[in-house]
């Protein structure tokens, strides 16, 4: 048994060896995977069509997101992002309590129209606890009120060729260059639960949290759910807008569908 | 050749063809999968690098059970972790690594993250193309192995074997390896573990994590108690498959890497001699 032991230890130093060269393998072999034009990246972003595909289908029957009772409401909703933009035109607008602020609705639509915090607020509204996702990885319990997107949709005429609904927002990033935008699809754009929130918790949603509007997307992470929101475009393909991936985190390699 | 065999190495039993085309493909597949998806999975823990338990996580109040981070003290900055209140320094691994002169603070070092650097979406994008990797290959193994009867015949310990138990933990601690056609019953316990619990655990925690999944499958998320618990059960069942991994590596070695791994090739194994008059 001597012989066979000894060639076990040096077969285990070897082991050890191996394992740990493949893990400095993780060092920087695969960096070349953070490259936007890598063709591997591309092949493995696949995978995330995929997700699209199997999570709308499993979601036909249009599936509503938990929501939460009000003692689950533990702490006030944690502001992520962009916390106070300080465009010229965003501040006129805040310093009058965004009494001058319009919605514009416009692109692939029948009326485009222009909505005031007022009207938004007088139409049939909808409130829901619910939990936010952000891609980071944490969870956050809130409760929203807002006005539903779908009968606004409805209000202007959506057209046949339209696809995608592109929210333009207020803030920026990137030292005040770029514009924060997201999109989503019709099938969460109508979704009961998604909403045109201007409430968080009983109260007027806060500046810090996106006042005076911003979307809730509840089936999909954080960074789908814009705030600040100005415009609303409907559009046949967003291929146009910033890097052409459908919003300002796509644009820096994150998934359009922000799933999961 | 059986005699020629014997001449050669006195305990060489004959070779028999243990392992099937598909279990072989699998195996490689799910180990590639695995190391992928512990890598980006690591650089996805460290944009969040706390885990709670419950449906959120505490911001103003404290759910916490794990936080690495860092924390500034009189010597200076030093990697900080947190277990059930229990305070760790973990300079040089976790919190604050790399080099002295230039540290890193982030959660897991770039050693273990793909990519090395921070970048989020880029890990996100490779730990789902090898999950949906890793599910797809589990369900055709899961079903090809359950046709042509291998989980049944080879897996699933049966009455016989859980009576050898005892006298199995002796012989492994002893490392008296038998080399046998069949699984020795420690090795079906820890193969059951790993499909029928830690793979099955793995994948509905880390659906529970989809918003998207939670719509469509809500009882899931009751069963795992939230989605910060079911993160926390994603990372406890990362540890245990890392676990199992360094264990079947020694595995490996102890019972003959060479032999092992041309059986996990070429489908085909050299059994001890002892194992022949065996009825």
């Amino acid at each position: 048994m001597n012989e066979p032991l000894l060639s076990r230890r040096k077969f285990i130093g070897l082991g050890a060896a191996g394992v740990s060269s493949l893990m400095l393998a993780g060092c920087d072999q695969f960096d070349f995977l953070g490259e936007s034009d890598s063709t591997v990246r591309a092949m493995l972003e696949k995978a995330n069509n995929l997700t699209y595909r199997a999570q709308r289908l499993l979601m036909r029957d249009g599936a509503l997101a938990p929501e939460y009772s009000e003692t689950e409401i533990r702490q006030g909703q944690r502001p992520n992002g962009s916390r106070d933009p300080e465009t010229e035109e965003y501040l006129d607008l805040k310093s009058n309590d965004f009494v001058d602020y319009r919605l514009s609705i416009s692109g692939l639509v029948q009326r485009p129209k222009k909505y005031s915090l007022a009207e938004l607020r007088n139409m049939p509204a909808r409130t829901q606890i619910t939990r936010h996702d952000c891609v980071e990885g944490w969870s956050c319990i809130a409760k929203w009120t807002g006005t539903a997107l779908a009968p606004i949709l409805d209000d202007v005429g959506v057209k046949a060729g339209a696809r995608y609904v592109i929210f333009h927002c207020f803030d920026k990033y990137d030292d005040g260059t770029v514009p924060y935008y997201e999109s989503c699809d019709l099938i969460d754009a109508r979704h009961p639960q998604t909403i045109l929130a201007y409430g968080l918790n009983g109260q007027l949603l806060p500046v810090a949290n996106g006042a005076p509007v911003r979307v809730r997307v509840e089936r999909a992470l954080g960074y789908k759910q814009p705030k600040y929101v100005h415009t609303i475009e409907l559009v046949d393909s967003f291929s146009h807008l910033g890097s052409g991936k459908g919003g300002f985190w796509e644009d820096r390699g994150y998934d359009w569908f922000g799933g999961i | 050749m059986p005699a020629l065999a014997q001449t050669v190495r006195p305990h060489a039993g004959p070779l028999v063809y243990r392992q099937s085309f598909l279990t072989r493909l699998m195996h490689w597949t799910w180990a590639v999968c695995l190391f992928f998806l512990l890598l980006s999975g690591l650089q996805i823990f460290n944009a969040h690098p706390t885990l709670y338990i419950g449906s959120e996580s505490g911001f103003a109040y404290d759910n916490a059970v794990f936080r690495i981070g860092a924390v500034e003290t009189p010597d200076g900055p030093r990697g900080h972790t947190r277990l059930f209140g229990h305070e760790f320094d973990t300079t040089g691994v976790l919190g604050m690594s790399g080099p002295a002169e230039q540290p890193r603070y982030r959660a897991f070092p770039s050693a273990v993250t793909i990519p090395s650097y921070i970048d989020l979406a880029t890990g996100r994008v490779v730990h789902f193309f090898f999950a949906w990797l890793l599910v797809v290959t589990l369900l055709t193994w899961l079903i090809g192995s359950l046709a042509d009867g291998h989980i049944r015949r080879d897996v699933l310990p049966t009455r016989k074997d859980l009576v050898k138990l005892p006298k199995d933990i002796v012989d492994h601690l002893r490392l008296r390896i038998h080399h046998g056609q069949s699984y020795n019953v420690l090795q079906k316990l820890a193969y059951c573990g790993v499909f029928f619990i830690l793979f099955p655990l793995i994948v509905l925690t880390g659906l529970c994590m989809s918003p998207g999944m939670n719509a469509v499958m809500p009882w899931l998320l009751e069963l795992f108690g939230g989605r910060q618990t079911a993160r926390t059960l994603h990372f406890l069942a990362m540890l245990l498959l890392v676990l199992f991994f360094i264990v079947h590596i020694v595995m490996v070695l102890v019972a003959g890497p060479i032999n092992e791994l041309r059986s996990m090739i070429t489908g085909w194994y050299r059994t001890s001699t002892e194992e022949r008059g065996r009825p």
